[in-house]
């Protein structure tokens, strides 16, 4: 019966197929190393769960940034949990993505034809790290706000274009609940629809053209 | 395949991964659940005895507004609750207490003399000056404080917020 009904859907949408092209490609015989890319999609995964959580009760105001946070470190029932998976799954992600793009250089992986593949990794890598900036003033504590000071004046001394690129990061001259609140907003909508949109042609060249083998000794 | 083997090696798999399956959707399920609900297992209420100022400052037969705020602590904030109770004293010198909270879906209700009727503004509901109903859709009468006299000050004991 479940077969019947499994069949019936499969006939209409045609999963399997998709199944055998995602999961039953043909790899190279490979290494640990290999393992990074889906080690940082499934902390990406687990990124954006955990976020989603956290928005339940955090509040991106400077009235209430770190009280609603420490109500989800105290009040909420596992919300340390949720709270400390989302704070060491963001710093795990960063060293994830950075052992990733060593491994792709350091074997090779990146020449002909996979160049588009580590162009779009180059750009998931910046915004990585771009929502690890973000991510690091929404606390709203001491270490927040010096941070991003500090963060906010090293783009500050650029020739030219540095004052006004400081201010468009600030949303004014001051550090200020404007700023809390685009950096809020790029946290949750802006980096994560990036990184949604590279992943997807990242992973689309990784099943179109295949995973390169380890280069040999003699190579 | 020897009859020793009751359970084929692959339906052993099956039932571990299943097994398995369940314990982990079940201990990242209910910590995840636990945190969305959690704000509602730890409302309280707080009862207490308010009061409402001397009996003889109210006037004899006229629903008075007595307004009162209670503070309780929601998450990481106060919230300031605002409370209305109609007093109406009589001329034997106690007093009925009505709550100005509309029984039906909690809109607040207003004494209307010309109508001779508490109002409420949400769905038109109609309550006498005893707070009992004389028409809406209100399914019973206006709530009534428990009411006690000390040195001539009238309390109501208040039990919710």
């Amino acid at each position: 019966m479940a077969e019947k009904v499994l069949s019936w859907v499969d006939e209409r949408l045609g999963l399997t197929g998709v199944y055998n092209l995602i999961f039953d490609r043909k790899v190279p015989k490979v290494n640990w190393w290999f393992t990074l890319g889906s080690a940082t999609l499934f902390l990406f995964f687990l990124q954006i769960v955990t976020g989603v959580f956290l928005t339940v009760y955090y509040v991106p105001s400077p009235d209430h940034a770190y009280d609603s946070i420490q109500y989800i470190m105290n009040g909420v029932t596992f919300g340390w949990l949720i709270r400390g998976i989302h704070h060491w799954g963001a710093s795990l992600m960063v060293v994830f993505v950075f052992a990733h793009m060593l491994r792709t250089f350091f074997m090779a992986a990146y020449k002909f034809p996979r160049e588009i593949t580590w162009f779009t990794g180059v750009f998931l890598l910046l915004s990585t790290v771009g929502m690890g900036f973000t991510g690091y003033l929404l606390p709203w504590n001491q270490r927040a706000y010096w941070a991003t000071t500090v963060g906010t004046e090293i783009a500050g001394t650029m020739p030219l274009v540095g004052g006004f690129i400081e201010r468009v990061l600030r949303g004014g001259n001051d550090l200020s609940a404007v700023t809390l609140a685009r950096f809020f907003a790029v946290h949750i909508w802006f980096f994560p629809a990036i990184i949604a949109g590279l992943l997807a042609i990242h992973l689309y060249l990784v099943i179109r053209i295949g995973i390169s083998a380890p280069p040999k000794r003699d190579e | 395949m020897s009859d020793t083997h009751s359970v084929e090696r692959r339906d052993f798999v099956k039932i571990v991964l299943a097994f398995l399956g369940t314990v982990m959707g079940a201990l990242i399920g209910l910590p995840a659940i636990g945190y969305l609900v959690s704000p509602a297992t730890k409302s309280r209420q707080s009862e207490a005895w308010v009061p409402v100022g001397l009996l003889e400052n109210y006037p004899v037969g006229v629903p008075t507004l007595f307004s009162f705020t209670r503070t309780t602590v929601n998450g990481w904030e106060k919230t300031v609750n605002s409370f209305g109770a109609y007093v109406v004293r009589s001329e034997n010198g106690e007093a009925k207490v009505f709550s100005n909270k509309c029984t039906h879906l909690s809109c607040r209700v207003t004494w209307k003399e010309d109508a001779e009727a508490y109002l409420c503004p949400c769905h038109d509901a109609h309550f006498a000056k005893d707070g009992a109903v004389i028409s809406g859709p209100p399914p019973e009468p206006l709530q009534a404080y428990e009411t006690k006299i000390e040195d001539g000050n009238l309390l109501i004991h208040v039990t919710e917020g």
